[in-house]
């Protein structure tokens, strides 16, 4: 066990470097070609242009902040180590648009993300699971050739297409579901936790729960759309994981014991199937945080990734290269639970 | 395992099915807040700072007020933080009485102690006016409507007589000056709280958590995602009715539709000619419209041949077809234009003549003008949309065939906006489709900027016409502060344009809003801004037994 948690942690640290040799580097590829790692009392909170440009600096503004040292040693390895101590103690820079600090920014943007990445899980798996496992009991019938012909096209679907017919259908000609963002805005949610299903329940408005609900009800076009393609992927590994453990002895032995065949399927042989499961669920991190960009867009979502996308549009260095730091150290992060979680469930890792 | 699986499966649904139910429920909280779907997050919550219309309608006309202000969805001045104003004799002095017990928003980090007076408004211009003024560089987007309308030069000073008396003393008389002071980046902000700021250094906060007098109070902010306010619960004027306003911040059009039709907002900002089409099919939505205080306008240049020839400026008005460019070039959501200003600008001249549309009459006139044959010139246009003109190229397409029947042959000449305006500035065009958007309701702001002999040194005046005795009436009307008396002076100005015809006034476009059929008493304002103040919601219940009741 310590020797499994020791490796993780050296992966982990291993995959942290490379991406913060990637995102140093980005500082040299970017146009402008400063660090962005800047550490100055922000004094322009609003400007649209960017405080690192010095030629439209005056002197008051310049007095106001120094630059790091980083920028100005040639040295790679010293301004890496300059670099890495900023990081670490969770200096990102600030917004050249806003002005506030790349962190907490991340940190008010990312639990909407998510929210919205675990209400796909929640669906992915609730749908999936079922379904792979259905199309496993009925293999090479009808039935399973239509879950997975249609789980394949369904892969192939670009997701903002998806999503805008979704809308289109479910929103604007039937009016059951709503348009876009997280929440009415009649509703008055002071942000805590950041996340909208449990800010809205913790609140004291008189309306909590509505405001629950409601939220719950601009949750699922969302999900829907981001999980899907994890749903198709979770189908197929459920359905062929299951065929396999379906065919083994003792699930065999256990059905001529007599135990009834719904208690084989979900005790016996899902634990068993679950393994792979489990590694495309960590795969699908990526295509998880990916979409988001894409949904968050589309739905007015205001998470992590519409606010990097916002980012790439206005310039905003900093916002770009933190942002990008942030989300792939999470990947990185939940990469590692998951993997964490599938040697607990694999008997073969637990027992070394 | 398959008892949690039950239950995912099982709150889905009833999510779904709860979803279709508690739309009433919610009717009742969101009968008080209005919900405003805007084009774009504010560059700032000060507007001294910018000059943007987005920013304004998130700032000063929900937060702030000014001393005078335009009376809802026109461009007459009223009283707001001043209650009265004398005006000097010779034009140069002006003292205004302050309103008593108007109280400042009391928001999370501030707490007013004391009443609006004479410190505010002092504070709110000299941080505009003086350069050592501690908040005079908080920000590095400056003061840019105080510089372009060279206020700095205008006012000599500004003197507290008391609490509640401000002079304004100005180097020159200023017709505009009351108008100017209506306009947004007057809005008058806290002394006391600008105080507080710098006592915890932090100079910045002034612009971002915003404390005014106005109608409602910033309470949350999200960058690209919404901003709420709340009714000031001490407005001078009374609590709005409307307990919440929220800007759910919507960039792209068609979202911003989708998102009106399915009732998640009251209003749309800035519809596509499409959506005005579309809403048509929806009977809880009126679209909203208001003639723009704008103009466009085909400008020829009096000092190249054969455009001095007034003759020849005549025969083009009257061939041009105006009632096709407006129904092409702008969906036919333009009016046609007269004269040089817009009809809801006052003193506008009802009584000039209308040129139509009449080839056989251009003929004619260019015959006796002794251009039988014709002409060529140059016709030039911008590659861009403005508010006054959606499709400038397509508007000098279309112009450039109708000069075609007359044997006038244009050649379209275009280039990027700016170079465009820097070329029409040094006179190089013949012909150039131009516009203007004013911006404090105030004739002034048309005549001289675009018409005046000294605006032809500038090239606004991308005419050139330089009549002495319209000018002379236009600089007379800009000196007093008589309104019957300008007006008068403006009426024969226009008069004097009429028979010079030193342009062809094409449209005044219009602007247009679609909003919920339970929002009562919304007035877009002339100057493209939305003002909120006052603004009611029948209750979602009411508007729906009044549907029943028509289908019956």
């Amino acid at each position: 066990m310590l020797y499994l948690a020791l490796r993780q942690l050296l992966n982990l640290i291993l995959s942290f470097f490379v991406l913060t040799i990637f995102t140093f580097s980005l500082a040299h590829l970017f146009p402008q070609g400063v660090s962005f790692i800047v550490d100055y009392i922000p004094v322009d909170i609003f400007s649209g242009d960017s405080l690192l440009h010095g030629s439209q600096l005056n002197n008051s503004q310049i007095s106001n902040f120094q630059l790091n040292e980083s920028s100005q040693t040639d040295n790679i390895f010293i301004s890496y180590y300059h670099y890495m101590s900023q990081i670490l103690t969770g200096h990102f820079g600030y917004s050249t648009v806003r002005g506030t600090s790349v962190f907490s920014e991340f940190f008010i943007y990312f639990p909407a993300t998510l929210e919205l990445s675990l209400g796909a899980i929640i669906f992915a798996l609730g749908i999936g699971l079922p379904l792979g496992i259905f199309a496993a009991q009925h293999k090479n019938k009808w039935q399973d050739k239509l879950i997975i012909s249609t789980s394949l096209a369904g892969s192939a679907i670009p997701i903002f297409w998806w999503a805008m017919l979704l809308v289109l259908f479910f929103s604007l000609l039937l009016g059951v579901t709503p348009v876009a963002s997280r929440i009415g805005f009649e509703y008055d949610i002071l942000p805590v936790t950041g996340f909208m299903l449990i800010d809205t329940l913790i609140s004291k408005q008189n309306y909590a729960v509505d405001a629950f609900f409601n939220a719950l009800h601009h949750l699922i076009l969302p999900a829907i759309v981001l999980g899907t393609i994890p749903l198709t992927a979770i189908t197929r590994t459920t359905r062929s994981a299951m065929i396999r453990v379906l065919s083994e002895d003792y699930i065999r032995s256990a059905k001529t014991r007599g135990i009834a065949a719904v208690q084989v399927i979900w005790k016996y042989a899902l634990r068993n199937a679950m393994i792979p499961i489990i590694t495309t669920l960590s795969l699908q991190v990526s295509v998880l945080i990916a979409g988001s960009l894409l949904t968050e867009t589309i739905f007015s979502w205001p998470g992590a990734g519409k606010w990097l996308l916002e980012a790439v549009n206005r310039r905003d260095f900093p916002v770009i290269h933190g942002g990008i730091l942030a989300i792939a150290s999470f990947v990185i992060l939940s990469h590692l639970f998951l993997d964490f979680l599938s040697m607990l469930v694999d008997p073969k890792w637990r027992h070394r | 395992m398959i008892k949690y699986n039950i239950f995912f499966l099982a709150s889905f649904c009833c999510s779904l099915i709860l979803s279709g139910c508690y739309d009433q429920q919610s009717s009742s909280v969101r009968d008080n807040v209005l919900v405003y779907c805007s084009e774009a997050s504010p560059q700032s919550f000060n507007p001294q700072l910018v000059t943007s219309g987005t920013t304004f309608d998130a700032s000063s006309r929900q937060i702030y007020n000014r001393l005078v202000e335009f009376s809802p969805g026109t461009s007459h001045i009223t009283s707001s933080l001043a209650t009265s104003w004398d005006i000097s004799a010779d034009g140069k002095e002006y003292i205004f009485y302050l309103r008593k017990d108007v109280q400042f928003q009391t928001t999370d980090f501030f707490k007013p102690s004391r009443h609006f007076n004479a410190d505010d408004v002092l504070f709110s211009f000299q941080r505009q006016w003086k350069r050592t003024h501690p908040f005079h560089k908080t920000s590095s987007l400056g003061f840019p409507y105080f510089e372009s309308m060279a206020l700095g030069k205008l006012i000599k000073d500004i003197v507290k007589l008391d609490d509640y008396r401000v002079k304004f003393i100005l180097n020159n008389p200023d017709a505009p000056f009351l108008a100017t002071l209506a306009m947004d980046f007057a809005s008058i902000l806290s002394e006391e709280y600008a105080l507080q700021l710098i006592l915890k250094n932090e100079l910045t906060a002034m612009d971002n958590r915003p404390v005014g007098t106005g109608p409602f109070q910033l309470t949350r902010y999200q960058p690209d995602a919404f901003i709420r306010y709340k009714a000031h619960p001490e407005y001078w004027k009374g609590k709005e009715k409307l307990e919440g306003l929220v800007f759910a911040i919507t960039p792209d059009p068609s979202l911003r539709f989708a998102r009106l039709i399915a009732g998640e907002c009251d209003l749309m900002a800035k519809p596509l000619p499409i959506h005005l089409k579309a809403t048509l099919k929806y009977p809880e939505f009126k679209t909203l419209s208001e003639p723009g205080s704008n103009i466009s306008y085909m400008a020829m240049n009096t000092t190249k041949k054969p455009f001095d020839d007034p003759k020849v400026r005549l025969a083009i008005n009257y061939a041009i077809n105006k009632k096709l460019l407006i129904k092409v070039v702008y969906n036919g959501n333009a009016e046609m234009a007269k004269n040089p200003i817009p009809p809801n600008i006052w003193s506008y001249n009802h009584s000039t003549p209308e040129i139509p549309y009449s080839l056989e009459k251009a003929k004619k006139i260019l015959d006796s003008a002794g251009y039988q044959d014709g002409f060529e010139m140059e016709l030039w246009a911008a590659p861009v949309q403005r508010t006054y003109n959606p499709n400038a190229i397509k508007m000098a397409e279309l112009i450039q065939q109708d000069l075609e029947k007359i044997n006038v042959h244009a050649k379209i000449v275009s280039y990027e906006f700016g170079t465009f305006l820097s070329k029409v500035k040094q006179g190089e065009h013949h012909a150039a489709l131009l516009g203007w958007i004013g911006d404090n309701g105030d004739p002034d702001n048309f005549f001289s900027s675009l018409l005046s002999c000294a605006a032809t040194k500038s090239g606004n005046n991308a005419a050139y016409w330089c009549d002495p005795e319209f000018d002379d009436l236009i600089t007379q009307a800009g000196r007093t502060s008589i309104v019957k008396k300008r007006t008068q002076l403006y009426q024969a100005a226009q008069t004097k344009f009429s028979q010079a015809l030193p342009w062809v006034p094409i449209a005044h476009s219009k602007q247009f809003i679609i909003a919920h059929k339970r929002i009562n008493n919304f007035h877009l304002a002339p100057t493209d801004g939305m003002y909120f103040s006052g603004v009611t919601l029948t209750p979602f219940n009411q508007i729906q037994t009044h549907s029943d009741t028509e289908a019956n």
